[in-house]
């Protein structure tokens, strides 16, 4: 038996190594080729962000410092920013799943030359300008603005709505804009569905809402995922939109963070915001991995 | 007026170094807001003050004190001049980024007083307004701030500033205090929050927090609020459009806007002697034929250069001047970061 065995392990041994070897050699050959990638991020990204942590820790003395971040805990209308913010962007992203699923869903279901045509018309916002965008909405909306006079000529109603300068008015334009970022995903993952299992499932029996609710929404997660992701992550700092469409009343992060650079003699102050943000959206995105499985919210093993 | 890109602006920069003393000393940079605004100074004061001394002017557009901050700290100062408001100046001046100015070079006897200080000269005058529809008021429209606050006699919405700055000053006058007192008073304790109180008071009123003079010319043309506090020449300039608004200048914040040079600018010399020129009556007389924002030397309105009738629409107008209070840049310097925290929280409540 010990003889046996000892021919067999003695070429093995080697051979393993050199896999290993190999191994080794392949991923050092592809670590080389992600490197240019790497180095880019490194510069672009790591770094400034390394730097933003370093600063928010500088104060206005040029020596160490937690003020930035004292200043945040001491005064009260940070955490109502913070919520501001991340409540602004959860309703904006809930409200662009209920407008962008069903449509995401039509496109998936029209033939494909349709659907191009139908997709253009997601896309044309996308070419144009965001500050053109929003402030067309502020034409609409506000008090002698279009709808208003419509409404009011037909009777709608008797007294102007406050539709813009408030929150309302902010969700309405962040919707229009983040609405294609939600769109394209859905779309990609919905194409994906093979019509097979659909047909299998209504061939095996399944309502139409139960070949729905069983097959195709759990295999629409992924970019489902990847879409409110998507926007849930731009709204968190988007900057424009709020400030044209809230009226000064919708208060979020990043323009407090521009009233800071502007009001303190350092960059420091803004800093702590920055990394504040960042940390509670890692957090935030760090607790969904927990429930959701990452790779899925990346759009990774969609079948 | 001429717009180049901070590239550019390098590269010429650059270029001035490159070319030597003798080319650098005979041009200027100068930087300031862009739009209508700078077109107005360019055409009444750069252009005529240029071609007076032989001057080549480079004009730019800047984001204001942020940027000087950023060409001081890294040493690479390319601005002559700049345009600033005059609280940002002080503040700028203050923190060590600005040289400080010299008063035998530039003659500001025949200034207002407060428009020549220690680290800007003033440029302009201008005021902080309320100003109403006149749809909605008819010419009947509050003649203080007091009535601004009085929602029953005044039923309407109002805009409000979206900045502390300018914006304590009114509460307080609403409050009851004499103009002359109101600075007294947002120094002492409970003063800042005495006035927030008030405005908190306001607050359900106010529809729109407003952001920039373009904003509030425009909230006033649209009519979407029915008053608003804001910068008196926006104001005209929207009536030229057909906007129906009005204003008063009781009780409104008498301020300037000003030139200032930054620490280490590369002509500073030359610098110092072009704002000489241009703070001259003779330039400053121009200035209303471009917009109505008044000059700051008083003997400007001695040359005939300017109408009886433009002269009684500007804020420093003798009569108008009068009427006003002055803002008070050193209450700003001391206090203008506290308030503004304060302000903000008011703001997010």
């Amino acid at each position: 038996m010990a003889d046996a065995a000892a021919p067999s392990t003695g070429p093995a041994r080697p051979h393993a190594r050199t896999l290993r070897r190999d191994a080794r050699l392949e991923q050092l050959a592809l670590f080389g080729l992600a490197s240019p990638a790497l180095i880019l991020l490194l510069a672009v990204l790591a770094l400034p962000v390394g730097w933003l942590f370093y600063l928010s820790f500088i104060g206005n003395d040029g020596g160490f410092s937690l003020q930035h971040y004292e200043r945040m805990v001491d005064s009260k209308s940070y955490a109502r920013i913070f919520r501001t913010t991340f409540e602004v962007s959860l309703i904006t992203t809930g409200l662009c799943i209920l407008l962008g699923y069903p449509l995401a869903y039509l496109l998936s279901q029209l033939p494909k030359r349709m659907a191009a045509l139908c997709l253009l018309a997601v896309l044309l916002p996308f070419w144009t300008s965001l500050l053109v965008r929003t402030y067309a909405w502020l034409v609409l909306l506000q008090r002698r603005g279009l709808i208003n006079e419509w409404g009011m000529s037909l009777g709608l109603w008797s007294e102007p709505l406050a539709l813009v300068h408030n929150l309302s008015g902010t969700l309405i334009g962040m919707v229009h804009i983040m609405l294609p970022f939600m769109i394209l995903p859905l779309y990609g993952s919905m194409r994906a569905i093979p019509a097979d299992l659909l047909n299998a499932s209504a061939n095996l029996g399944a309502r139409p809402s139960e070949t729905f609710r069983h097959v195709f929404l759990p295999l629409s997660m992924p970019g489902l995922f990847a879409g409110s992701l998507l926007v849930f992550v731009l709204c968190l700092g988007f900057y424009v939109t709020p400030a044209v469409l809230g009226g000064g009343k919708v208060i979020m992060v990043s323009m407090r963070i521009a009233t800071d650079i502007e009001l303190f003699v350092n960059w420091g102050a803004a800093s702590a915001l920055g990394v504040v943000l960042l940390v509670l959206t890692l957090g935030l995105l760090y607790g969904a991995s927990r429930f959701l499985s990452l790779d899925r919210v990346l759009g990774g093993g969609s079948r | 007026m001429k717009k180049h890109s901070p590239l550019l602006a390098a590269a010429l920069a650059a270029g001035l170094t490159a070319a030597g003393p003798a080319q650098a000393e005979d041009s200027l940079t100068i930087a300031s807001w862009g739009g209508s605004y700078q077109e107005a100074q360019s055409k009444a004061l750069f252009q005529p003050a240029s071609a007076a001394m032989g001057v080549t002017v480079k004009e730019l557009t800047y984001g204001g004190m942020s940027d000087v901050r950023l060409q001081v700290q890294t040493g690479a100062v390319s601005f002559d001049i700049v345009a600033s408001g005059s609280g940002s100046a002080a503040r700028a001046g203050a923190e060590g980024l600005l040289e400080p100015l010299d008063y035998s070079m530039i003659d500001v006897s025949d200034f207002y007083d407060g428009l020549a200080q220690e680290f800007c000269v003033g440029g302009d005058v201008f005021s902080t307004v309320y100003a109403w529809n006149t749809d909605t008021y008819g010419d009947e429209g509050p003649q203080s701030w007091a009535d601004f606050w009085d929602v029953e006699k005044f039923p309407g919405k109002r805009a409000y500033r979206a900045k502390v700055a300018g914006a304590l000053e009114p509460a307080l006058m609403a409050d009851g205090v004499p103009p002359e007192q109101v600075y007294e008073v947002l120094a002492s304790e409970g003063g800042i929050e005495r006035a927030i109180d008030k405005i908190r008071e306001l607050k359900p009123h106010i529809a729109v927090w407003w952001s920039s003079g373009a904003q509030h010319a425009q909230l006033m043309k649209d009519g979407e609020v029915d008053m608003t506090t804001g910068w008196n020449g926006r104001f005209d300039n929207a009536a030229k459009d057909g906007a129906q608004v009005a204003y008063s200048y009781n009780q409104a914040l008498f301020d300037m806007d000003c030139f200032a040079i930054p620490k280490g600018a590369p002509n500073k010399d030359l610098a110092m002697r072009f704002l000489a020129e241009i703070s001259k009556p003779e330039y400053q007389a121009n200035l209303p034929n471009y917009i109505t924002y008044g000059p700051t030397n008083r003997a400007a309105y001695d040359l005939g250069k300017i109408s009886d009738e433009v002269a009684r629409m500007l804020p420093s107008h003798p009569d108008n001047v009068a009427l006003q209070l002055p803002i008070d840049t050193e209450w700003y310097i001391q206090f203008e970061a506290e308030a503004s925290a304060a302000y903000q929280d008011m703001l997010t409540e």
